[in-house]
């Protein structure tokens, strides 16, 4: 009973666990956050919804290009890079 | 389930300990290179590393400054630091920390003030009072592949983070377009790492509720 009450008072609502995915994410949970978070992760189908579509969404970022140069952009920038070589 | 794989995400630049270190590694082997020639003079590398960082500093110039035009002189400030400066670089961060760094701090003297503390986050309260799901995440996770990933969705979120505030768009930006570093973000910015962390949580939250909102308006 003791060690049932133990493990309610630490089981995760949907709240905390959302809050901890990102630290999740970047593996800055200590061991037993983690085993917490994994748990309730196994037992909550919204929480692993959220969580895939947080993957994708970062997923995504990391496939944004850098901005469109224009080649006029880097004239002037090789320009410049020519007059302070010159003094 | 993909939501109980390792803690790390799937992708080129990511968390310590994943794939994404060997390509982060790759470029900065690569920068070094481009920095060691560029300090003996060459004009190519320069151009090298202008195409290669000209973007992305625009980028972030402009989370902080707004405006596209002073994003591009406060980077061409940029430049001219480095060429100044790159003599003096010993490597003891990055090329790119060391850059990014310059950066932020022209652009915060362009803005003649120092950064604002974040917000408030603006994302609605989900949950009821006992901490579940009052409104559960629309599911659409299941209808995304890699592709799609790559073709639309990071065109879609490229569109969408001008919506976030300012710091969150800083350091969503850094850390995962640019893939820099969560300790190199939160001194880039000034920050505390639990700050940087909290503002990454926000930011990648409203994108996920405003990418939910376009995918569900296509459905």
């Amino acid at each position: 009973m003791i060690r049932f009450l133990r493990r309610r008072r630490r089981a995760l609502v949907c709240r905390q666990a959302v809050e901890l995915m990102t630290a999740y994410l970047d593996g800055a949970l200590d061991a037993r956050d983690r085993e917490r978070l994994e748990g309730h992760l196994a037992d909550c189908p919204h929480c692993s919804e959220y969580l895939a579509q947080i993957r994708i969404t970062v997923d995504a970022l990391g496939h944004v290009g850098p901005e469109e140069l224009s080649e006029d952009a880097i004239d002037d920038l090789v320009h410049l890079y020519r007059e302070w070589r010159a003094g | 389930m993909a939501a109980l794989t390792a803690p790390s995400t799937e992708r080129h630049h990511g968390s310590p300990g994943t794939a994404a270190n060997g390509h982060l590694a790759s470029r900065d082997v690569k920068d070094s290179e481009l920095v060691a020639r560029l300090q003996a003079g060459d004009e190519s590398a320069f151009v090298e590393l202008v195409t290669l960082y000209q973007g992305r500093l625009v980028r972030l110039a402009q989370t902080v400054v707004g405006s596209r035009a002073v994003a591009e002189e406060v980077t061409q400030d940029t430049w001219l630091a480095v060429m100044r400066g790159v003599e003096r670089f010993e490597g003891r961060s990055s090329f790119q920390t060391w850059l990014f760094r310059i950066l932020m701090n022209r652009a915060r003297s362009a803005i003649g003030r120092e950064q604002r503390a974040g917000r408030p986050h603006d994302t609605v309260d989900r949950f009821d009072a006992s901490g579940a799901w009052a409104t559960p995440p629309v599911p659409w996770s299941d209808q995304v592949d890699d592709r799609m990933v790559a073709d639309d969705l990071a065109a879609r979120v490229q569109a969408l983070l001008p919506q976030l505030p300012e710091h969150q768009r800083q350091v969503v930006v850094l850390r995962d377009v640019d893939g820099v570093s969560a300790e190199d973000v939160a001194s880039l910015l000034g920050i505390s790492d639990g700050n940087q962390r909290v503002l990454l949580h926000r930011g990648r939250a409203k994108l996920r509720a405003l990418l939910t909102t376009e995918l569900g308006g296509t459905r």
